[in-house]
């Protein structure tokens, strides 16, 4: 099934889908694994992979330092990839690649796409490559069947927002405000008008990402949104109260 | 947007979502400045006023002598306002800052002389502005910070990553996506997403239309070949800007660090050592490992040991217009000690790569030719570095002194 009807499925069972977020290796391969397991538990949706790079720079320092104790651990784009093919073989639930272009750059585009469908993987969302940029990717992704998932934000016009919609798979990823991963949102009127912006810019399930860290933003986001994407909070979770906190912390959002 | 500025393959805009807007305002108000004759006449006037220029050509006659082939000419970059090259593209961004309205500057720094030059354009132009400095360089060059302070400025010490300069360049853009609507980016070089290396390199390019015009006068002929050091590129560009059309060769040189087959060096062209790829906002070639991760770099000059190099310069060596070679730090140290005793000239370690490829080549051409030497910027103000460099006993003796003169009230 695509990746857009699975969530349109699930949506039907409830009205707000959760997508987490894992830097892989981070802190290291068994902890990873052992969160992914809690995540799942606790009924997460949707789950972004992180592929470490030594360059993130949409990412936040909560993230960026995750980034960089992975690499320093040792995760290696092989071993990631070993990783999403076993995670996507032991749970039931879709599983995204996130990362920075220069790694599939480096390791080809089209070995990279065939990697990621023979692992199983759903699509991928790469935050420094704007569609204007990724014939190569669009291309390759499309052969593989995967779903290219690109990026709205506050201050892309609405006319922008159409050309992205055209080009992207799965279900778009609406920025919630400026800056990078990690800081406060305010939940604000004129964020509604953004989201109704990018409910009219697209059929696509919308997804709601940066600053999303509460049950009270969770519950902000039902019905606007399909699906909220926590990503910063769950590893400020794991380096306060360790793997066995997010099960609890995910089971309190919804 | 459909000049994404690439040259050849390399170059682009691999820019987040958030930042696309941003560049689009940024991308027409470079356009319309280059296409307004007033703002370059503008330019010039200001870097009269303010930063020496034209800043002069300097005949080489004791080099000339000692190597008794070529005549060597040095352009003298290390006369501008704040002691380097770098004073002309901040200057010139100042001037699109004002148009675009903005009131608060960024930029990144690896050895100190971008965020000097930005800190110094901030004051003179009323605008705030932070910099962005690795924790490695603000140990290694401390007077920049301290007259960046005293300049206004903020200096963020930046902790992440390798602590250097490409680090900077990633808190720089992180603090970007936040601020972009009251905020410009200065970026220091010919790198980044478009259309920094094309913009800087045509603010630089003022280098290179003053060196022609001078050589021509003093020499009575181009060039047989030019040489500039390579860090991200913009001296370079600038110099090489004045040359394009001619039959002059032009040639890059890169930091050999403790030389190529080391590892320990930040040669991007001359090398075989660097790949082709992605990131902070262009493609070039970076120093990564298999992975596509970035590889630490060395470099006795702090500002020419970045990972990446301006996709210009990356397409210029690909279509074999520009030659690129590299210089040990020992061959610098060595070239920086003659440079002084012949000419009186203090040029920075930057600088003094070019001078080393220069005077390997001096000698094997005739007193026929002429060759051009950029000195991009002045050493005498990286007094901590350069005594470092020749491992001066008097001077270590001296600040072990003053630290005792501080411990002591």
């Amino acid at each position: 099934m695509m990746l857009a009807d699975e969530i349109r499925e699930k949506r039907q069972e409830r009205d707000i889908l959760l997508m987490t977020h894992i830097v892989v290796g981070y802190p290291s391969f068994d902890d990873s694994l052992r969160v992914v397991e809690q995540m799942v538990a606790a009924g997460v949706d949707l789950m972004e992979l992180q592929i470490p790079f030594s360059e993130p720079i949409a990412d936040g320092p909560v993230i960026l330092r995750a980034n960089q104790q992975a690499l320093m651990a040792g995760s290696t784009v092989e071993r990631c990839l070993v990783f999403a093919e076993e995670v996507n073989r032991r749970f039931d639930i879709p599983f995204l690649l996130m990362t920075y272009y220069n790694i599939l750059f480096k390791y080809g585009v089209s070995d990279f796409t065939g990697r990621m469908a023979a692992a199983g993987i759903a699509g991928s969302i790469v935050p420094d490559l704007p569609p204007e940029e990724a014939k190569d990717y669009l291309e390759a992704m499309g052969r593989n069947a995967l779903e290219p998932i690109f990026i709205f934000s506050p201050n892309t016009r609405d006319e922008r927002m159409r050309v992205i919609a055209k080009h992207a798979g799965g279900f778009v990823y609406c920025v919630a405000r400026k800056g990078v991963t990690g800081a406060e949102t305010s939940f604000s009127d004129e964020f509604a008008a953004y989201l109704a912006r990018c409910r009219a810019a697209t059929d696509l399930p919308l997804a709601l990402g940066f600053g999303v860290k509460s049950r009270s933003d969770v519950d902000f986001l039902r019905g606007q949104v399909d699906i909220a994407v926590i990503g910063t909070e769950t590893l400020r979770v794991l380096d306060e109260h360790g793997v066995d906190g997010v099960r609890g912390f995910i089971e309190g959002l919804r | 947007m459909t000049d994404r500025g690439y040259f050849g393959e390399f170059g682009g805009s691999f820019i987040p979502e958030i930042l696309v807007a941003t560049f689009e305002e940024l991308v027409q108000a470079y356009e319309d400045a280059r296409s307004d004759p007033s703002f370059w006449s503008q330019f010039v006037s200001l870097m009269g006023s303010y930063s020496c220029r034209p800043t002069p050509l300097t005949y080489a006659e004791n080099l000339t002598k000692h190597f008794g082939g070529a005549r060597i000419f040095v352009k003298r970059e290390d006369l501008n306002h704040t002691g380097a090259h770098k004073v002309n593209n901040v200057m010139g961004q100042g001037l699109l800052v004002q148009r675009m309205g903005k009131g608060r500057v960024i930029a990144e720094t690896g050895a100190g002389q971008h965020g000097v030059a930005t800190a110094t354009m901030a004051a003179k132009f009323g605008f705030s502005c932070t910099v962005y400095m690795g924790e490695v360089d603000v140990e290694r060059q401390r007077p920049n910070v301290f007259w960046m302070e005293r300049l206004g400025a903020e200096v963020v010490t930046v902790k992440e990553g390798t602590r250097i300069l490409k680090d900077a360049i990633n808190e720089a853009f992180r603090d970007w996506v936040t601020n972009m609507d009251d905020t410009h980016y200065v970026l220091g070089t010919a790198c980044g997403p478009h259309p920094f290396p094309e913009m800087v390199s045509w603010l630089q390019s003022i280098i290179g239309q003053e060196a022609r015009v001078q050589v021509l006068e003093a020499s009575g002929r181009l060039p047989t070949r030019v040489y500039a050091c390579v860090g991200g590129g913009s001296n370079a560009m600038g110099l090489f800007g004045g040359f394009f059309d001619d039959d002059v060769e032009l040639v890059g040189v890169e930091a050999g660090g403790r030389g190529l087959d080391s590892s320990a060096h930040a040669s991007r062209l001359a090398s075989a050592d660097a790949t082709r790829g992605v990131a902070q906002g262009y493609k070039t070639f970076f120093l990564q490992d298999r992975d596509g991760q970035m590889r630490e770099t060395h470099s006795v000059a702090a500002g020419l040991d970045y990972v990446g190099v301006s996709p210009i310069l990356a397409n210029l060596r690909e279509t074999g217009r520009v030659r690129f070679e590299a210089a040990t730090d020992a061959e610098v140290v060595e070239a920086l000690a003659l440079t002084m005793r012949k000419e009186g000239l203090i040029p920075a370690l930057e600088s003094a790569h070019a001078f080393v490829q220069a005077f390997k080549e001096a000698p094997e051409l005739s007193s026929d030719d002429v060759i051009l030497i950029n000195q991009s910027g002045r050493g005498d103000k990286d007094i901590f570095t350069i005594a470092d460099a020749f491992d001066d006993p008097g001077w270590k003796a001296f600040i072990c002194e003053k630290a005792r003169h501080y411990d002591a009230r």
